[in-house]
């Protein structure tokens, strides 16, 4: 019956003359407590296109896509979908309008098959896993898309995960689909094959909405993008007749440059150097195999690799924080492996390290700026009472300097916005004036005004003849600052390449480990 | 071999409580929620069921009685824990104390109010406590007083464990409560009434618990109402669950066991080894400890705690 009703769609479709909106929404408003989230959005989005939602984080996309999703509920304003107007109080509401949502986090149960996972939820009586198998074999096969329907979600890729998602979406016959950044996590030739399959959805007829905030995707796979600024939608352009300067100009509001600095550094040299790293997960799986390569100073070393290829245990085990199997990281010829970091610190080594998870492992999220500095230098101070006093100069200067926005310095730091922890967390990394600094995903969720900074002060450090180390998830970011990029594919190296002259199709096939460059080929 | 018998039989028997327990303990961490109030629901399902049957002189009655009120038990904590909110650990221990001190009052207050200086249950309800014999299984040598010759609770026990079984592993509502258990955010958005699903199992397996608990007052006690009946038990059962791997199956062996280590003190001859009662009684508890330190060991993915047990659902959280 659904399906008889999407060919009609179909046909109708094919008249241009005659579109039908899937979704409109009509001044909606959602507030969290005092912040406004989304302020009178008006949206549209057709049949058979694909509508990019474009904007910095912060801005409102996700929130507004979690109304449509059953997720949150609007304060204010209408959704209509297609022509009429509804309610949608759950996800359950959701599912019976046809829209499906795939989310940035998977909501998918790890401990299950992807069959499993599909038919969660799904309407009428439990079918047999062998029919159920044939049934989501047929759905892949119209869509092109690949996956074992019978492996656990724990044991597959972040694509593969995805893929099932889509299927979820799919099985369903959901004929309205969000996307929440999917590419964020996705390798370059990722990205393609699903934009394929995106492709294939709206020429059967389904209405896609993709949040992101990459404008180069934007303009390769949208039909129209509606820009939000500030929980405000700005304005809605054809895709065709716009570039990603204008783009960029609508979602900050302003006229910005999109180039990131790299200074070229004289006397660079080998700062830390490492051998033959291994390094073991707490489940007994390789984490890291045999890492060989060297951090220079005077130069940010990139690291590109799929999320979870090791990134992570590198970091810790350079910071001192995990047991490595084998190995050494040479400093000025010193083994640094099997030391604490306060013995490494003892050494006279400086070491920053700006981790991944900022107010879980760099900073302490319900204390101030000020006993975060003190967490740094604690030791320094004689005596057993704690002497506050420079702790908190040294707090007021940074927010001095790096235009840190905060109530004041006693403030808990999780109430700062993402971009101000990070110049919090960083900032004082810096002040410790360290020889070697670590930062992972140092600009993640951060709007493009707080990204621009960071890269500043990480280029900054650089000139200051400071080795660093940049591990990142957008390619375009990391081929644009960093002077080597080396690429992790499940733990090993598959490439130490000069960033100047590599492309991110190149990358993209180490990230997989199809192609090696710059390594031994197995060790 | 009569002694072999003798002791699997009282193995059996010692187990039976706890393998109730087990049971509505892996439903309620299965749909994620880690209960400590075991102990408490329990409590209450002995004391009602024992005051069902007292006053009515029937079992049947008395098993519905224990059932509801250890459903009820469950009610209060989910309330709290999936509407409210509030921690699961603290939530749990408070129903384990509120539950206990329940049925020691409740109890203390029919038998001064009787008269008498002790609560006895009616000859009937005591006669249908008693074995059950299965015609032609009973009969069998050897294994026909191994395994078809005991009470009704032991059978409805194994029934309980095999249907949980069937449930949670070969149903469309088990697929669904697991789903609830291990990620509800997914759960959710695959339209899924999370909450509703999270108050039936929760108080699926209290009521559970209360039939474990109407055990304790009503066979172990001999049928003469003593407070704190339940005795510990619950709290092994909610170690134990760990043990079977949230497998009800395995639940029915890991019963088996610990009631095994429970008798031990009357079947290890003291001609044999002389040591003090109080280190047998300890045993179980010794046993609890080994397991879970064992169990933690391991790590395997499927035969783990669900992965959001212990942690409540906010759909809106950011």
């Amino acid at each position: 019956m659904r399906y008889q009703n999407r060919k009609k769609r179909e046909v109708t479709q094919l008249a241009l003359d005659k579109v039908e909106n899937a979704i409109e929404l009509r001044g909606i408003t959602k507030t969290f407590g005092s912040v406004v989230a989304n302020d009178h959005i008006d949206l549209d989005v057709r049949r058979g296109e694909i509508l990019a939602l474009l904007g910095e984080n912060g801005s409102g996309k996700t929130t507004l896509m979690n109304m449509i999703s059953g997720i949150y509920h609007p304060d204010e304003g209408s959704i209509h979908v297609n022509g009429r107007e509804v309610v949608i109080n759950s996800p359950m509401d959701a599912k019976k309008l046809g829209i499906g949502m795939i989310h940035q986090h998977f909501k998918l149960v790890d401990v299950f098959s992807a069959m499993d996972n599909v038919v969660i939820g799904a309407e009428g009586k439990r079918i047999k896993p062998r029919e159920l198998k044939e049934k989501i074999l047929e759905l892949t096969k119209k869509f092109g898309l690949e996956v074992d329907p019978e492996k656990k979600i724990y044991n597959m890729s972040v694509s593969e995960k995805q893929t099932v998602e889509i299927l979820k979406v799919l099985y369903r016959n959901a004929d309205i689909l969000i996307l929440d950044e999917p590419t964020a996590v996705l390798t370059p030739q990722e990205t393609q094959k699903l934009f394929a399959i995106l492709r294939r959805m709206k020429e059967q007829g389904s209405a896609i909405i993709i949040i992101t905030h990459k404008l180069n995707e934007v303009m390769e796979i949208s039909d129209r993008v509606t820009i939000l600024r500030k929980g405000k939608s700005i304005d809605t352009v054809n895709t065709a007749e716009t570039n990603e300067k204008q783009l960029t100009e609508l979602m900050v509001g302003r006229p910005v440059t999109l180039e990131i600095d790299r200074p070229k550094c004289e006397n660079v040299h080998t700062r830390l150097k490492v051998v033959d790293l291994s390094v073991k997960k707490a489940d007994g799986t390789m984490a890291l195999k045999d890492l060989s390569f060297e951090i220079k100073a005077g130069e940010i070393l990139g690291v590109a690799g799929i999320a979870g290829s090791g990134q992570k245990e590198l970091c810790e085990a350079i910071a001192g924080l995990v047991p490595v199997e084998t190995g050494a990281v040479l400093h000025n010829k010193e083994n640094i492996i099997g030391k604490t970091p306060k013995q490494i610190n003892n050494l006279g080594i400086s070491l920053g390290f700006v981790p991944e998870d900022r107010l879980g492992m760099g900073l302490v999220a319900s204390m101030g700026m000020v006993d975060n500095m003190l967490l740094k230098s604690y030791d320094k101070a004689k005596g057993i009472f704690v002497d506050r006093k420079p702790a908190k100069k040294l707090a007021e200067e940074l927010v001095e300097r790096l235009e840190i926005m905060t109530p004041n310095v006693e403030t808990p730091v999780r109430l700062l916005s993402g971009g101000n922890v990070q110049k919090v967390l960083l900032g004082r990394e810096i002040e410790s004036e360290p020889s070697v600094l670590i930062t992972a995903y140092p600009v993640r969720g951060l709007d493009i005004n707080s990204s621009y900074t960071i890269y500043d002060l990480l280029n900054e450090q650089k000139k200051k003849g400071v080795a660093v180390m940049f591990i990142g998830e957008d390619l375009d970011v990391l081929l644009e600052i960093s002077d080597r990029i080396m690429v992790l594919c499940h733990g090993e190296v598959t490439g130490i390449v000069d960033a100047a002259v590599t492309t991110k199709e190149e990358l993209g096939l180490m990230m997989t480990g199809s192609k090696r460059e710059g390594v031994k080929a197995d060790g | 071999m009569n002694f072999f018998t003798n002791f699997f039989v009282a193995a059996v028997l010692a187990g039976t409580p706890l393998l109730f327990g087990i049971l509505g303990e892996i439903i309620n961490e299965k749909s994620g929620h880690l209960n400590l109030g075991v102990e408490g629901m329990m409590s209450i399902g002995a004391c009602a069921g024992f005051m069902m049957g007292y006053k009515t002189d029937n079992l049947l009655l008395a098993l519905i009685a224990a059932f509801a009120a250890g459903m009820l038990g469950a009610l209060i904590y989910a309330v709290l824990t999936v509407t409210f909110m509030a921690d699961q650990n603290v939530t749990g221990l408070t129903l384990t104390i509120f539950g206990i001190g329940l049925s020691n009052f409740f109890g203390d207050f029919v038998r001064e109010k009787s008269g008498a200086t002790s609560l006895k249950l009616p000859s009937g309800i005591l006669d249908s406590l008693g074995k059950v014999e299965i015609p032609l299984l009973s009969d069998i040598p050897v294994l026909g007083k191994l395994f078809f010759n005991y009470n009704i609770f032991v059978y409805l026990g194994i029934v309980a464990a095999i249907l949980c079984g069937i449930y949670l592993h070969r149903t469309k509502a088990g697929l669904n409560i697991r789903a609830v258990g291990e990620n509800p955010a997914a759960a959710d958005a695959a339209g899924l009434p999370v909450t509703r699903l999270k108050y039936i199992n929760l108080m699926l397996g209290g009521g559970i618990c209360g039939i474990g608990g109407a055990y304790c007052s009503m066979i172990i006690c001999n049928g003469v109402w003593i407070s704190n009946c339940v005795n510990g038990l619950g709290w092994i059962a909610v170690a134990l669950v760990i043990f079977a791997t949230w497998n009800p199956n395995k639940a029915i062996f890991a019963a088996l066991v610990f009631g095994a280590f429970s008798v031990l003190k009357y079947y290890v001859p003291k001609s044999v080894i002389r040591i003090p009662d109080s280190i047998f009684d300890m045993v179980p508890f010794f046993m609890t400890i080994l397991v879970l330190i064992i169990t933690s060991i391991r790590s395997s993915k499927e035969n783990s705690q669900p992965q959001s047990c212990g942690v409540n659902y906010f759909r809106e959280e950011r």
